[in-house]
């Protein structure tokens, strides 16, 4: 089992390597610079500027003084956000971000998961329809709608929920951006358990169990509930990628204090040194996140183990 | 057993505290978050005058109006040549620490700000210091920058040559000073909040970044006593809708934009607390006169001009929220008479045909036809725009192929000169002309469309020499009608300062560089 951490480890050292070169050169090629915006500034003062940010030494020389601060884990100081360093910024963002998506899959699994077993339960049934309705409406209608309008609805019209704002991580300010992150994924979840446990509840084992006499309710919960979960802990993964990518656009619409907004402000400022630092984060954060996702595999999956050999 | 006594009003007293911050907090949605505490490394933008204004006093400073008056100076005079400036400071000026203010603060400040090695955005703006630009450019040290220290509380300024506008440049955040002490003992991390001082009415408690910067009352100002508030709290907010949501549900007593395409919309729902008011903003179209392309030609240019329909533009696309202008300076600016573009009076068929005549003589017709590549920033509003103005050329047989990129991209390739026509705006610094006008000269950065008249620029030159205030308007007056002579750019609007105030905001007044510091304003106990 450590043996293949391990190896899983030193194979993300690669990935990970290629993935702040290309962003490195990626973000360097992209038109517009740091100091482009509608002030153009006088030559004398933009030299200065790229002195100071080493902007004005060859591009090879830029990344390797990127990658050797990146060694001693200094991801540099943010461009346009002068009191902060990105490590400082990414520090304070993160817990943000990771209570925010935390609470949006715990969300997802305890709302997806007994929905879709309802559903599959009562297939076919008025249940099921409006349950995979409901779900195929959260998958189709996006984030960056979805949003806006529970703000609108919750936060303007009832006045029952703050409309954005963190406020410290008070459990209001945290009620409407959890939902509108969770809800694609609470449908994605549903409608794959579904679809598993109807496939699980024709299997053999099931009806050997149920030839044992086993009541409906022991069935369901000791020998269909586990290998029918199979699918959904290996969609966490791209789950978790989800959440992440759809932080970007929650944190924005509700002036959140996450990765995610550094992200977009930093890359629509071209703010170098805060894209790599949130794209390095995010990185090494979904290698981790596929590693943790493969080892819970095999406590579900008794086929999968993963012994040293 | 007296310590017992006290404890009970002492407890009272602690208890209502917390409530009575409240009550009297700010809570203000800002255009972005600030770029720093530091005003050597802000931009100008209007995010970083609402948070910096309150943090730091000038020497010169704004009134609820956006007047300028007395700040950490109490009086100043000037050379009779011009040149020599003298600041007497006030010597209850303190900083939140209770350190005074000294002229030395100034002069550390200035010096700082046009130091390279500092880099600031705005270093610019204190060139008319004797010495300013040689020393931004690496070309001599800071020290010896015109500006000095004639003991504690006078401060003198020399300059390379006449700028009666200095106070207001003085006004500017740029031109606040630093706390020397702290600058001596922590470096460039003396913005730390652990252990920053400011001199405004305002001082920095805690910052998160990109959800809140909390300011609390500075009980050391000089003008403490007429402050009502005991704190703002600074809120970034990029996405209009979520600012608008925002106020409306009352998390912002003032929001500091609001979407112009909803205009009508907001008047019915929120009534007054919509503020609209004309600013010193002028939104223009760029025309590129560098050689190679179309709009080269003067005749092209002032067929452009004549063919826009601005009414059309600011009354029925943007819905009455702006001001339609054919001038850069936009009227309103201090001692100046706004000037008009020539010819453009005559009726709409008149302007078309005379457009069509200089087309044709430039060469183009139906058998060659004008080809612009137009530029604008990916903005709906911007997008609405050229749309309506490539329409309104269209009947001069133009072809109008639009080019939309974001922000940066937008702004880098104007610099670059790659496009015939081209959305740019300007926003004032200061309330003198000179600052709309100098985006012309030959030599500015700013110059998009490269305008290059050495009779525009003797112009300016000589303005900015001339220290007669009438002699000075006439001359930039004359300027403006050469540029507008030659159709060196194509004006469109004077942009609005767009405002959503609470109306349990006291204090607030709409004004022409929309500047508002929170030391003004007091909220309303009972809305």
């Amino acid at each position: 089992m450590l043996n293949y951490i391990a190896k899983r480890l030193a194979m993300a050292v690669p990935t990970l390597l290629i993935v702040i070169t290309v962003s490195f050169f990626l973000m360097r090629v992209a038109p517009g610079g740091p100091f482009d915006g509608e002030r153009q500034l006088p030559p004398e003062i933009e030299a200065n500027l790229m002195a100071a940010y080493h902007l004005d030494e060859p591009l090879w020389m830029q990344y390797l003084r990127y990658m050797g601060n990146l060694v001693q884990g200094d991801f540099g100081p943010s461009f346009k956000y002068k009191d902060f360093s990105v490590t400082e910024l990414i520090m304070q963002g993160f817990p943000v971000s990771l209570e925010l998506g935390a609470l949006a899959i715990a969300l997802a699994l305890l709302l997806g998961i007994p929905m879709g077993v309802m559903a599959a339960l009562r297939r076919n049934s008025a249940l099921d329809y409006s349950l995979m309705g409901v779900a195929l409406g959260g998958i189709a209608v996006p984030n960056f709608v979805i949003a806006p309008l529970m703000a609108l609805f919750f936060g303007v019209i009832l006045g029952w929920l703050p409309v954005g704002g963190w406020n410290g991580g008070a459990l209001p300010n945290l009620v409407l951006p959890v939902i509108a992150l969770a809800i694609q994924q609470i449908a994605y979840i549903a409608r794959m358990m579904r679809a598993s446990m109807i496939e699980v509840l024709g299997s053999h084992f099931i009806r050997t169990a149920r030839a044992k006499g086993l009541s409906e309710r022991e069935v369901i919960l000791r020998h269909a509930l586990r290998p029918a979960m199979l699918p959904v802990l290996s969609y966490l993964g791209p789950a978790i990628a989800g959440i992440i990518t759809g932080s970007v656009v929650i944190e924005q619409i509700f002036g959140l204090p996450g990765i995610g907004r550094y992200f977009v402000q930093g890359a629509l400022n071209r703010d170098y040194t805060l894209v790599m630092g949130t794209v390095v984060f995010y990185g090494v954060l979904i290698v981790l996140m596929n590693l943790i996702v493969d080892l819970l595999y095999s406590l579900f999956d008794p086929q999968i183990r993963y012994d040293d050999d | 057993m007296t310590t017992f006594k006290l404890r009970g009003p002492v407890a009272a007293l602690l208890l209502c505290l917390p409530f009575a911050a409240s009550a009297a907090t700010l809570d203000i949605g800002i255009q972005g978050e600030p770029s720093s505490l530091d005003a050597a490394g802000v931009n100008g933008a209007v995010l970083d005058n609402d948070v910096l204004g309150d943090l730091y006093e000038g020497l010169v400073t704004l009134g609820p109006e956006g007047d300028y008056r007395p700040g950490v100076a109490r009086d100043w005079s000037v050379s009779d040549d011009g040149l020599v400036w003298t600041f007497e400071l006030r010597d209850n000026a303190r900083w939140s620490d209770g350190e005074a203010v000294t002229a030395e603060d100034f002069v550390l400040a200035f010096q700082r700000v046009l130091d390279p090695a500092t880099a600031s955005v705005y270093a610019n703006l204190l060139y008319p210091i004797r010495g300013g630009a040689a020393i931004n450019a690496g070309e001599a040290a800071p020290e010896s920058l015109g500006v000095r220290a004639d003991g504690e509380h006078r401060l003198v300024i020399e300059l390379a040559h006449p700028t009666p506008w200095l106070p207001t440049l003085m006004a500017h955040i740029v031109a606040s000073p630093v706390p020397a002490h702290l600058l001596r003992e922590y470096g460039s991390d003396w913005t730390d909040l652990d252990h920053i001082a400011t001199n405004g009415a305002f001082t920095p408690h805690s910052w998160t970044s990109h959800d809140h910067l909390a300011a609390v009352k500075n009980p050391w100002f000089h003008a403490a006593d007429g402050v009502a508030l005991d704190g703002v709290n600074y809120y970034p907010v990029e996405d209009l809708n979520s600012g608008l949501a925002r106020f409306q549900s009352g998390e912002l007593e003032i929001m500091r934009d609001f979407d112009a395409n909803r205009l009508a919309w907001l008047r019915d729902h929120l009534g007054d607390a919509v503020h609209l008011h004309n600013q010193l903003a002028t939104y223009y179209y760029a025309l590129n006169s560098r050689p190679g392309h179309p709009t080269d030609d003067p005749r092209v240019r002032e067929a452009l001009n004549l063919a826009l329909d601005r009414d059309i533009i600011a009354n029925k696309v943007l819905s009455g929220a702006v001001t339609a202008t054919d001038a850069l300076v936009p009227a309103g600016t201090s001692g100046y008479t706004s000037q008009t573009m020539p010819g453009l009076d005559a009726d709409r068929q008149a302007r078309l045909a005379r457009a069509r005549t200089l087309l044709a003589a430039a060469g183009y017709g139906a058998d060659n036809p004008l080809r612009l590549a137009l530029r604008y920033n990916a903005r709906d509003d911007h997008r609405r725009i050229a749309v309506a103005i490539a329409a309104m050329w269209r009947p001069l047989g133009i072809e109008v192929a639009m080019v939309n990129a974001e922000a940066s991209v937008h702004y880098a390739a104007l610099a670059e000169g790659d496009f015939d026509v081209a959305r740019a705006s300007w926003v004032a610094d200061f309330d003198d002309a000179s600052n709309f006008l100098g985006i012309l000269t030959s030599d500015s950065a700013k110059n998009y469309g490269d305008y290059d008249s050495a009779e525009f620029d003797a112009l300016m030159a000589e303005s900015a020499s001339e220290r007669d205030p009438e002699a000075r308007q006439a001359l930039l007056e004359q300027a403006e009608r050469v540029a507008l002579g030659d159709y060196a750019l194509a004006p469109i609007f004077s942009d609005a300062a767009r405002n959503l105030v609470s109306p349990t905001v006291e204090g607030w007044a709409d004004n022409a560089i929309n500047r508002h510091l929170s030391r003004w304003i007091s909220l309303d106990a009972a809305p």
